[in-house]
């Protein structure tokens, strides 16, 4: 089945050398990286966490929002979804294989990284977490390459392969619940520590996931490579748009708890977020950005005429893609941080070298995704499937 | 199972007063109180006192008080404790707060203990100088976090770390509520030697990529030595055994009114602040 990556138009040649380029320019500052330490990064002792695990944390969602396609086709035999669910696995591997690379990229000794495997620690919830995306992985390159394999074939999947992906519907879940334990488990960082982390980040997850594999099917029809057919969009639009109703409701759930038990420490994360604290407003245009991207993409979504309308239907999904990654992959992870156990304020700046590292990630997952894409759809049209 | 009279009253006892240490932002220490109460009903009472209190079942539980009088009478004197300890554990002097890496620093009363902060505290507190350090907490949320147990706590209390074992991933930086830990950004040998400092060899230096902190000189306890910010200022750092009723740091929290940073959180601070 690679022999279909390994053959293809000159557009598609161009977009594998275009990432290759990105992949090795973030591999140089990398090294850069490793020679010199994480200091060549923003990253301060009051924001000790930055940019490689908020994307990480963006990415955990990504990966999980496959599941949205897997219950409908697997558990209620929902058909439309028959062609389209292999892409949603594809692109769940690509995403937990970009949060790991956003770990390894992100700790200071990586060379013992093994350590956490030599002395594993149940109490620390980094331990699950590496257990859970390491399964995940390995369930969903289980599940998408034998489901692959049949449809080369000719044959039905085959049984044994089912009770994985059962499986990989309940881990889907697990893995954005571990990752929201890294956060809501830590005392005396108030932004982090609530309850609803976990349903949160699970509902930030189906709108996340589903919209980016919308965009990348939006774009793949208007490239003619492939034509998903309306009704599979359409059904993977209003999940997009029903989780994100669920993202915001949770997101104001938190912002009542905070400004009516008018608690400071628990005002200052979101204060800092979306109003600006100490003199510091750094985050305030990025999160009013998502704000508005949130509710517009929201409201385009819940009009049918507009929701079938493609263009309108990239907007609201590009609206969405923007609106949760500025949630998770800028604000979250950055406003826990702020303002720093002695309440003052570290503002922090990622570095070039930094930002060309975790867009290297990025494109080590665009480039997995094209190349498992282009994978399916070779076998697809040498069976005359589409 | 029926319960004698002597058991009650021990079990009431003492949930009342762990009921009242819990509630209080300004903690009113009085383990004399305690013993005396126990005293009467307990034949050698003052012993039997640490099997039940918030020690139980310890032999050591090292601790610090830090008299914040003193040090504000004497404020140069913070300045030698911190050098002290920086120099004792070859801890760099980056220069800029991106790579700072610090084991104790001073910091006023507002940003010490921000969340009993009083807007209109008397101006003889507002001033003073309070040194901040790992609090070796008895629950250490540190410890819970570290995927590697590369950062423990010993059965003498000491949170200590392992930094051939750290990975860096951080976890325990954002864990940690009293911002108590540094990271090497970069590699501090660069700046040891950068700052032209004599290293003290009894002290390995550190590489980059690992977290370090306060360690409550383990290396010197280990050799029957007091910790160094003690040694050097200590009638400021009064250093104990807080299990020991007769130890110098329970005598002064019996006699003097102490705080500790965020005791809400529960992870139980085993540095004093005595005011």
């Amino acid at each position: 089945m690679l022999e279909n990556a390994l053959q293809g138009s000159n557009r598609y040649w161009g977009w594998i050398f275009f990432l290759l380029t990105l992949i090795g320019i973030g591999f140089i500052c990398y090294l850069y990286q490793l020679r010199h330490g994480l200091g060549i990064t923003g990253m301060s002792r009051d924001v000790s966490w930055g940019v490689y695990i908020a994307q990480f944390t963006y990415l955990v969602g990504v990966a999980a929002g496959a599941v949205m396609l897997v219950i409908p086709k697997y558990l209620h035999h929902y058909n439309p979804y028959a062609k389209v669910v292999i892409f949603g696995e594809f692109l769940a591997i690509a995403a937990v294989i970009m949060c790991l690379l956003f770990i390894i990229i992100d700790i200071g000794q990586p060379m013992r990284m093994m350590n956490m495997i030599l002395h594993p620690t149940p109490n620390s919830i980094l331990f699950w977490d590496m257990i859970v995306l390491n399964g995940y992985l390995a369930i969903n390159i289980i599940c998408g390459w034998n489901s692959l394999l049949a449809e080369k074939k000719g044959v039905p999947t085959p049984g044994w392969v089912k009770p994985f992906i059962f499986l990989s519907i309940p881990w889907a879940f697990s893995i954005h619940t571990v990752t929201a334990f890294l956060y809501a488990g830590l005392p005396s960082r108030h932004l982090w520590l609530t309850a609803i982390m976990a349903p949160r980040f699970l509902a930030s997850a189906f709108a996340a996931g589903p919209a980016l594999l919308l965009l990348v099917l939006l774009l793949m029809r208007k490239l003619k490579i492939f034509d998903p057919g309306p009704r599979p969009i359409q059904t993977i639009a209003i999940t997009v748009c029903y989780a994100m109703i669920a993202n915001v409701f949770f997101m104001l759930l938190e912002f009542f708890t905070s400004y009516y038990s008018n608690i400071p420490a628990h005002m200052h994360g979101l204060d800092y977020l979306f109003f600006g604290l100490q003199g510091y407003g750094q985050l305030v245009p990025w999160m009013w950005t998502a704000a508005v991207c949130g509710a517009g993409g929201i409201l385009l979504l819940l009009i049918p005429p507009a929701r079938r309308n493609y263009l309108i239907l990239t907007f609201a999904c590009a609206a969405i893609v923007l609106s949760t990654w500025i949630d998770k992959g800028v604000g979250l992870v950055i406003g826990g941080f702020v303002p720093n156990p002695f309440d003052r304020v570290t503002p922090y700046h990622p570095t070039l070298p930094e930002i060309a590292i975790a867009v290297g990630v990025w494109a080590v997952g665009a480039f997995i995704l094209t190349v498992l894409y282009k994978m399916a759809l070779g076998v697809r049209t040498e069976r005359r499937l589409i | 199972m029926s319960m004698d009279r002597r058991k009650f009253l021990k079990i009431a006892g003492l949930s009342a007063l762990v009921g009242l240490g819990g509630s209080e932002a300004f903690e009113l220490l009085q383990p004399g109180a305690l013993e005396a109460s126990e005293g009467h009903e307990v034949e050698g009472g003052a012993k039997k006192a640490h099997e039940e209190g918030p020690y139980a079942g310890d032999k050591i539980r090292w601790g610090i008080a830090i008299d914040i009088i003193k040090l504000g009478e004497n404020p140069a004197m913070a300045k030698k404790i911190i050098t002290t300890c920086h120099y004792e554990h070859n801890v760099p002097n980056w220069g800029n707060p991106k790579d700072e890496v610090k084991w104790i620093w001073e910091d006023d009363y507002e940003h010490s203990f921000p969340d009993s902060y009083n807007d209109l505290m008397a101006e003889k507190v507002e001033g003073m100088p309070f040194l901040l350090l790992c609090n070796h907490c008895d629950r250490p949320p540190c410890v819970r976090v570290c995927p590697t147990k590369a950062t423990f706590r010993r059965p003498d209390g000491v949170v200590a770390m392992d930094y051939h074992r750290c990975i860096g991933c951080r976890f325990c930086m954002a864990a940690c509520p009293y911002g108590s830990r540094s990271f090497n950004w970069l590699d501090p040998r660069i700046a040891l030697k950068r700052e032209g400092r004599k290293l003290n060899p009894r002290f390995p230096t550190r590489m980059r990529g690992v977290v370090e902190k306060c360690n409550l000189c383990v290396e010197r306890l280990d050799a029957g030595k007091l910790p160094a910010c003690v040694e050097v200022a200590p009638d400021i750092m009064i250093f104990g055994n807080l299990v020991d009723a007769d130890s110098p740091v329970r005598k002064v929290l019996r006699e003097r009114v102490s705080m500790r940073r965020k005791i809400q959180l529960g992870s139980k601070p085993s540095v004093f602040y005595l005011v």
